[in-house]
């Protein structure tokens, strides 16, 4: 009896393994293009259905459509939860075959993602998450993280207001992955450019009302108000500081993630002045400007893409390149993943660059200033350039990151 | 000391600021109290709303938050659209949104009359999503800028805090817009009419009052009340298709601690509750979006009516 039952599980697992083998070495011309992100919550203007039409306008500016490849995009809410969104990852890597999964914003979520990716040996392309552990110690030989993270978000923007005087800070900072990465990455830049930190105050993640960790901030006398935070968290912290008279009291704040999107919700009258770090404004340069038109025009709400967008579309487009160089989708997550790092990058909206060994994307970033209301000429008319950082000294140098991918 | 509004409009120029004395640890709990009793107040307003729907319809109306964003957007769009600026928009969009509730009340919630309350939440639920999903696709979800009023900026050095003039003016507005709720349904003979409705419909029916118009009206009124509470909330948070969705569930918990249907219950629960988050901010802020709820949990267990509710 024994010796039947391991026949057959002997059996069994043969044939499995000659149908994944069969099928890890089939090229096809099929790719699905899962695109997770927050769909409906305070991230959903910087990802969210935006980061799907980029992932559409990828696909259909590769051409590859007309050439007769089958490239379809789909899409998820993951709502702000690691459980729901590596389950999604896990149903659509099984279930319905996808590919590689696009943005994914949520250090928590986008964790939990990376995990699941590198289990089922797909593709995780990331823009919308910004902890910097990605490419450090929770790196994989499936993920690539493209558009910014926590590191240098901490060197742009934190980094240059130590250097022009603020050097004793105080966070607010998100209570999740994220904000933790954040505030720990900015901290290490004050220390390093001999600043303090006097204190900190974490709050629960979309919360509406924030005046009462802007009291504890004001009473710290901390010359930097740090706002590890985003979205609609970020917004309603910088709205509710002008109310309660903190930046006319002489302490500045630091957003230290600010998009677009989170700009026009402010308004320019509260808005202006703050410094912040991107590596993508729509404004930059014609190539910029063109992609920004075309994509204002296809979204409901008419806004202009945000660096998280076009993250999506420039990594969907080298993803693109990659298969199309090789001739067919081999479905081996790892191997094209070696292959787009070994492939120079180089699309319109982030210019030429590069993948590392641990999957970090290397490109400029750009510290900006928001214009005063007198100084836009429009609508989305909103940066100011103050410098460039250039794509070397942007992130973080590969001798200084952890990713186990490196010790070989 | 009163600071004038200045230059950028929004942020008022602050002289003392940096020469006041460092906060001690009671100076800064005043300041939580007084946050807390600010954030209470929109609680108050909220829930009640709620209640009085609640207490007249036997409706629970899961479409409260989403009334009350459309409140703040209205504001928005009688700004931007028609030019028509916020002391306005606190007569004319607790009217017009109102008005919208009395639609929903024709069209729908009439023939919810007698059903269980499952039908209503039911309903109601659906209602939300649609309102909020059909603002979300059109106007995204980071919201939209809405400034305070010329008259309203600027703020008070209270010593222990800076208060902006605008919360203050929040707190003392909704005060006052409570009591003459509680005034109008529990002193005047309007009230009687609409208590007794709720008690007995076909009794005062007999007397010759229009009961069914009396009910529309009553879910006029707390709609709103609740678009009141959207307007007022404008110039503080960002206008966004969520933001009543965010705050309706903590409304609900102030509702059911201070008993379904009590209109004082839910007046005083509301500015408590709001205290006691602000306190929970100051002391262990993780815990802050989660107080509300183990509050409720505490209260139901030793009396499952609420603090002021009557065991029907």
């Amino acid at each position: 009896m024994n010796k039947r039952i391991s026949a057959l599980l002997l059996g069994t697992a043969l044939v499995l393994g000659a149908v994944t083998g069969a099928s890890a070495q089939t090229m096809d011309k099929n790719v699905k293009i899962g695109s997770l992100s927050d769909q409906s919550s305070l991230y959903a203007d910087v990802g969210g259905p935006g980061s799907t039409l980029a992932a559409q306008m990828a696909v259909e500016d590769s051409g590859l459509t007309k050439k007769g490849w089958n490239i379809e995009v789909i899409t998820g809410d993951h709502q702000n939860k690691p459980d729901v969104g590596s389950n999604i990852a896990r149903q659509w890597y099984d279930v319905d075959k996808v590919d590689v999964i696009v943005d994914v914003p949520n250090s928590g979520v986008a964790l939990a993602v990376n995990n699941v990716t590198k289990e089922k040996n797909k593709i995780f392309i990331n823009s919308g998450a910004a902890t910097s552990d990605l490419t450090n110690a929770q790196c994989t030989p499936n993920t690539v993280h493209w558009t910014y993270d926590t590191y240098n978000l901490a060197h742009g923007t934190g980094g240059a207001l130590v250097k022009a005087g603020g050097d004793s800070w105080f966070f607010l900072t998100a209570d999740y992955a994220f904000g933790a990465a954040l505030e720990r990455d900015t901290t290490a830049v004050v220390k390093a450019e001999g600043g303090k930190v006097l204190g900190g105050v974490k709050h629960p993640l979309n919360t509406s009302d924030f005046s009462s960790f802007l009291l504890q901030a004001q009473a710290s006398k901390a010359k930097i108000i740090g706002l590890a935070n985003a979205g609609g968290d970020t917004t309603n912290s910088i709205k509710q500081a002008a109310e309660f008279g903190i930046v006319a009291g002489g302490q500045k704040l630091a957003a230290l993630l600010l998009f677009i999107s989170d700009v026009n919700a402010l308004g320019l009258n509260v808005a202006q002045g703050l410094n912040f770090t991107e590596t993508f404004y729509w404004d930059l340069n014609d190539q910029t400007r063109s992609f920004g038109k075309r994509f204002s025009e296809r979204m409901k709400n008419k806004q202009m893409p945000t660096m998280v967008h076009a993250g999506v579309y420039a990594g969907v487009l080298h993803y693109l390149k990659v298969l199309e160089k090789e001739g067919g989708n081999s479905h081996d997550g790892a191997k094209i993943v070696a292959a787009m790092k070994a492939m120079p990058t180089d699309d319109p909206l982030f210019g030429k660059g590069t993948i590392e060994p641990n999957g970090r994307k290397i490109h400029p970033a750009y510290l900006f200033e928001v214009k005063k209301p007198s100084e836009s000429k429009g609508p989305w008319d909103y940066y100011k350039l103050v410098s460039t950082i250039p794509a070397d000294k942007a992130f973080t140098p590969l001798d200084k990151s952890t990713c186990p991918l490196l010790k070989k | 000391m009163k600071v004038p509004g200045g230059s950028p409009p929004g942020i008022p120029s602050l002289p003392c600021q940096t020469e006041r004395e460092r906060p001690n640890t009671m100076q800064a709990l005043y300041a939580q109290l007084l946050v807390g009793l600010i954030n209470g107040s929109f609680y108050a307003l909220l829930s009640l709303g709620l209640a009085v729907i609640f207490g007249m319809l036997n409706i629970i109306n899961f479409a409260h938050g989403a009334l009350y964003m459309m409140g703040a957007f209205c504001a928005y769009f009688l700004l931007t659209y028609g030019g028509i600026n916020y002391w306005w928009a606190l007569i004319l969009a607790p009217v017009i949104v109102g008005g919208f509730g009395i639609l929903l009340e024709r069209t729908m919630l009439q023939w919810l009359t007698g059903l269980d309350h499952l039908y209503g939440l039911l309903l109601t639920f659906g209602l939300a999503l649609i309102i909020q999903g059909v603002f979300q696709n059109y106007f995204g979800s980071s919201g939209l800028p809405y400034a305070i009023p010329d008259l309203l900026k600027g703020g008070v050095n209270l010593g222990f805090m800076y208060l902006p003039i605008y919360r203050g003016w929040v707190v003392i507005f909704s005060l006052v817009v409570c009591i003459a709720t509680w005034y109008l349904i529990e002193k005047t003979r309007l009230g009687a009419y609409l208590r007794a409705a709720t008690e007995n419909p076909t009794l005062v029916r007999a007397f010759g009052i229009n009961v069914p118009r009396m009910i529309t009206l009553t879910y006029g009124l707390g709609v709103g009340l609740a678009a009141l509470a959207g307007v007022l909330s404008a110039p503080i948070n960002q206008v966004r298709p969520l933001m009543g969705a965010d705050l309706i569930i903590v409304v609900f918990a102030v509702v059911v601690i201070g008993g379904m249907g009590s209109i004082m219950g839910s007046i005083i629960t509301g500015f408590a509750l709001g205290v006691i988050e602000g306190l929970t901010k100051y002391f262990y802020p993780e815990a802050s979006n989660t107080v509300v709820f183990v509050l409720m949990v505490l209260v139901l267990l030793v009396k499952p009516t609420g603090l002021t509710g009557r065991a029907s």
